[in-house]
């Protein structure tokens, strides 16, 4: 019965895969919005516990991810109401200019170059390190963890050897695997240009 | 000439600039006559460019175990 139950309460979740299999994920997405890696880090841990909070919730209709990435969206916007909720804090001042006060006629001016090539830069980026992180997150865990040592964390290959107890010709071919994996895993169109 | 998984091994090696230059001109020669190295070499430069632009950022392990522990507690 209290097995049933359980199962019943987590519908396909799978809560002790969460930190290995979304972690990296969520933290990203947080990341690029309050731009605060403590603050994300806080919020990434509250919406796996909002998630496991409402796990009788989930229906299985959404991925477990989409469905995480939904609560951490709604964590987003709280802990941005919370900030601005002190009085004052809120208000915008909306200048002709930023660096001065004089006033202008033509809002035209203001208005960003319709031509240029880097206006997507930072949304084009923010999705590429999602697509990014959703391959690592399909590797072999020992894959991943070599892979993100020294591609993001920028590790030595010393040190990483050391850490995990391997010989370096074995780090490169789990780095091997890994990069080879990612080139399969990540959609052509990344690749082009 | 190197094999085509040595080659591999140097091209990865050069993608976290950790190949010496004789491993370099090594492999600059077997790229000259294999194709399919060739191809792997300029794809896998292409995605450490990619990694770059993405800014990618991860959770340190003492993070992940420290939150897998508070959502142990919860479960």
């Amino acid at each position: 019965m209290i097995l049933t139950k359980k199962s019943m309460t987590t519908h396909h979740l799978q809560p002790e895969m969460w930190v290995d299999l979304y972690a990296d994920y969520l933290f990203n997405y947080a990341v690029a919005r309050v731009s605060d890696a403590e603050i994300a880090k806080d919020l990434v841990q509250e919406t796996f516990f909002a998630g496991l909070k409402s796990a009788k919730n989930y229906k299985g209709t959404a991925a477990e991810r989409t469905w995480l990435i939904a609560i951490l969206k709604r964590k987003v916007i709280d802990h941005y109401r919370k900030i601005n909720s002190k009085k004052g804090k809120a208000e915008v001042r909306i200048n002709y200019s930023l660096n001065s006060d004089s006033d202008g006629d033509w809002l035209e001016e203001q208005v960003a170059d319709p031509y240029s090539l880097r206006e997507n830069d930072a949304i084009e980026n923010e999705e590429l390190g999602l697509a990014i992180q959703e391959c690592i997150s399909k590797l072999p865990k020992k894959q991943s963890l070599v892979f993100k040592m020294k591609t993001i964390q920028g590790i030595s290959t010393e040190d990483i050897c050391k850490e995990l107890k391997i010989n370096p010709s074995n780090l490169w071919v789990m780095v091997h695997r890994a990069r080879a994996a990612l080139m399969g895993c990540l959609n052509e169109n990344w690749f082009k240009i | 000439m190197i094999s085509c998984e040595e080659a591999a091994i140097i091209c990865n090696k050069t993608q976290y600039k950790e190949a010496s230059f004789l491993e370099k001109m090594k492999l600059e020669l077997h790229i000259l006559f294999c194709r399919a190295c060739a191809g792997f070499s300029r794809k896998n430069q292409k995605l450490t460019v990619l990694c770059e632009k993405a800014q990618l950022r991860s959770l340190s392990e003492e993070d992940k175990l420290r939150m897998k522990n508070e959502l142990k507690k919860h479960i």
